[in-house]
C-alpha cells in the first residue's frame, strides 16, 4: 500500500511538471499511470486525471498570468467552444465502453504527437510575413499581444479563429468523453491553425484547461469517478509539479518545450492503444 | 501601451488573477492533505482496491452531503470538500474576470464570459 502511495505521488508530480511545461494538463501522464502501471479502473482514473487536471492548471496559470504569457482574452473566447464541447462529450461518456475510450485516447495523442513533430519549424516563420489571412474576427475582438521573452517583449496575430473555435469544440468534447483537459488538441489549436507563438499556446491552453476540466468534473463527481483516496494522493505532487515546471518553462528553450511536447504523447498513444486494444482481446 | 500590447490582462488585473489562483489551490491543497491525515488516523491498514468500477457512495457524490460530512470530520467527506474547493477555483477566476470586463466596459467580453459562465454552473448544479 505504501508503494501504492509512493508512487502515486511521484507520478503525479512528473504529471504537473511536465503537464505544466506542455500546455497538456497532465491527464496523459495520470491516466495510463492509474490504468496501465497500477491496474485501475478507467473510471476512477478519469476522476483522479481531471482533478489533477484542475490542480495542475490552477497552480501553473497563477505564474504565467502574473508574467503575461497568457493571453487571457483568446482564452476567454476558445472557452466557449471547450465548455459547450465538454458538457456533450460528460454526456455522451456514459453510454461508451471503457475500452474504446481508450483506444480513441490513444488515437486522439497519436495524432497530436505527430502533428507536434511535423508542424515543429513553424516556430522560425514570422507571422506577420505570413501569406495567411488574417482573422478579421480576431481583430474586433482585440486578440492579438505579445509576451515577454529574454530577448524582450514579443508581439503577435492570430490566424484563423473560426478554425481554432472548430478545433476547440473537439477538444472539448473529447476533455468530456475521456476526463482529459485534452490541451494537445488546445495547442494544436492555436499553435498550428491560429499561428500563435508555442508559448503562447501552451500556457493559454493551461489556463483553459482548468474551466474545461471544471465543467465535466461536476458531472463526474455526481457520477463517483471522483475517488478520495486516489485524488488525495494526486493532488499535492501535481501542484508541487506544476509550480516548478511553470518557473522552468519561462527559462526554456521554446525548441526544447516542443520536443518533450511530441514526445511525451507520442510514447502514450502507443501505450493507450496497446492497453485498449489488449482489453478488447 | 498600444491597445495590441495589452492582451495578456492589465498588471492589476493579472496580479490579482494570480493571487487568487494561488489561493485556492494552496487553500484546497490544505484541506485535502488535513483530510489525508484523517483518513489514516480514522482507516488504518485500510486496503483499497480500484480495479473494478463500483463508483464512490452517495454520501461522496453530492455536494450538500460533503459539507455535512466535511465539518463533522469524516476524513472522506474533508477531502472530497477540498476537490470543490479545487473545482471553484477555475470558476471563481471566471467570474473575476466578468467582473474585469464589466468595469473596463468591455461588453463583448462581459457576453462572452457570461456565457461561460453559465455553462459552467449549469453542468455543476444540474
Amino acid at each position: 500500500m505504501e508503494i501504492f502511495f509512493a508512487v502515486l505521488f511521484f507520478g503525479s508530480f512528473l504529471a504537473g511538471l511536465l503537464g505544466s511545461l506542455t500546455g497538456l494538463g497532465g491527464g496523459v501522464i495520470i491516466v495510463p499511470l492509474l490504468t496501465i502501471g497500477m491496474g485501475v479502473d478507467i473510471k476512477y482514473a478519469i476522476g483522479t486525471s481531471l482533478v489533477a487536471v484542475i490542480a495542475t492548471s490552477s497552480g501553473a496559470a497563477a505564474a504565467y498570468v502574473k508574467e503575461g504569457i497568457t493571453n487571457i482574452r483568446i482564452g476567454m473566447f476558445l472557452e466557449i467552444a471547450t465548455t459547450f464541447g465538454a458538457i456533450g462529450g460528460a454526456a455522451l461518456a456514459v453510454i461508451a465502453p471503457t475500452h474504446v475510450i481508450a483506444v480513441l485516447f490513444g488515437a486522439v495523442l497519436l495524432y497530436s504527437g505527430l502533428s507536434s513533430f511535423k508542424h515543429r519549424k513553424e516556430e522560425f516563420i514570422q507571422p506577420g510575413n505570413s501569406v495567411r489571412k488574417r482573422s478579421r474576427l480576431a481583430g474586433l475582438l482585440n486578440l492579438a499581444g505579445n509576451y515577454p521573452t529574454p530577448e524582450g517583449q514579443v508581439f503577435y496575430k492570430v490566424y484563423n479563429l473560426g478554425g481554432g473555435f472548430a478545433m476547440m469544440i473537439v477538444a472539448g468534447l473529447l476533455s468530456g468523453l475521456l476526463g482529459i483537459g485534452s490541451g494537445a488538441f488546445k495547442v494544436i489549436a492555436m499553435d498550428s491553425i491560429m499561428k500563435l507563438p508555442f508559448k503562447v499556446s501552451s500556457t493559454t491552453s493551461n489556463f483553459m484547461i482548468g474551466v474545461t476540466a471544471a465543467a465535466s468534473a461536476g458531472i463526474y463527481l455526481t457520477r463517483g469517478y471522483i475517488d478520495p483516496v486516489l485524488s488525495m494522493c494526486v493532488v499535492p505532487g501535481v501542484l508541487i509539479g506544476s509550480f516548478i515546471g511553470a518557473r522552468k518553462l519561462m527559462k526554456s528553450k521554446t525548441k526544447l518545450l516542443r520536443i518533450i511536447f511530441a514526445v511525451v504523447i507520442t510514447l502514450l498513444a502507443f501505450e493507450m492503444i496497446y492497453n485498449g486494444i489488449t482489453k478488447a482481446v | 501601451m498600444n491597445r495590441e500590447a495589452d492582451n495578456s490582462g492589465n498588471n492589476k488585473l493579472r496580479i490579482w488573477m494570480s493571487r487568487l489562483l494561488q489561493a485556492g489551490v494552496i487553500t484546497s491543497v490544505t484541506i485535502i492533505i488535513a483530510g489525508g491525515i484523517l483518513f489514516f488516523i480514522q482507516h488504518p491498514g485500510a486496503h483499497l482496491t480500484y480495479n473494478n468500477f463500483i463508483g464512490e457512495p452517495s454520501r461522496l457524490r453530492h455536494v450538500t452531503i460533503i459539507f455535512r460530512d466535511a465539518f463533522t470530520f469524516r476524513s472522506r467527506a474533508v477531502i472530497q470538500f477540498g476537490i470543490l474547493v479545487l473545482i471553484a477555483t477555475p470558476v471563481m477566476r471566471v467570474l473575476f474576470s466578468l467582473v474585469d470586463f464589466v468595469i473596463t466596459k468591455d461588453w463583448v467580453f462581459v457576453v462572452i464570459t457570461g456565457i461561460v459562465i453559465s455553462v459552467l454552473l449549469f453542468s455543476l448544479f444540474f
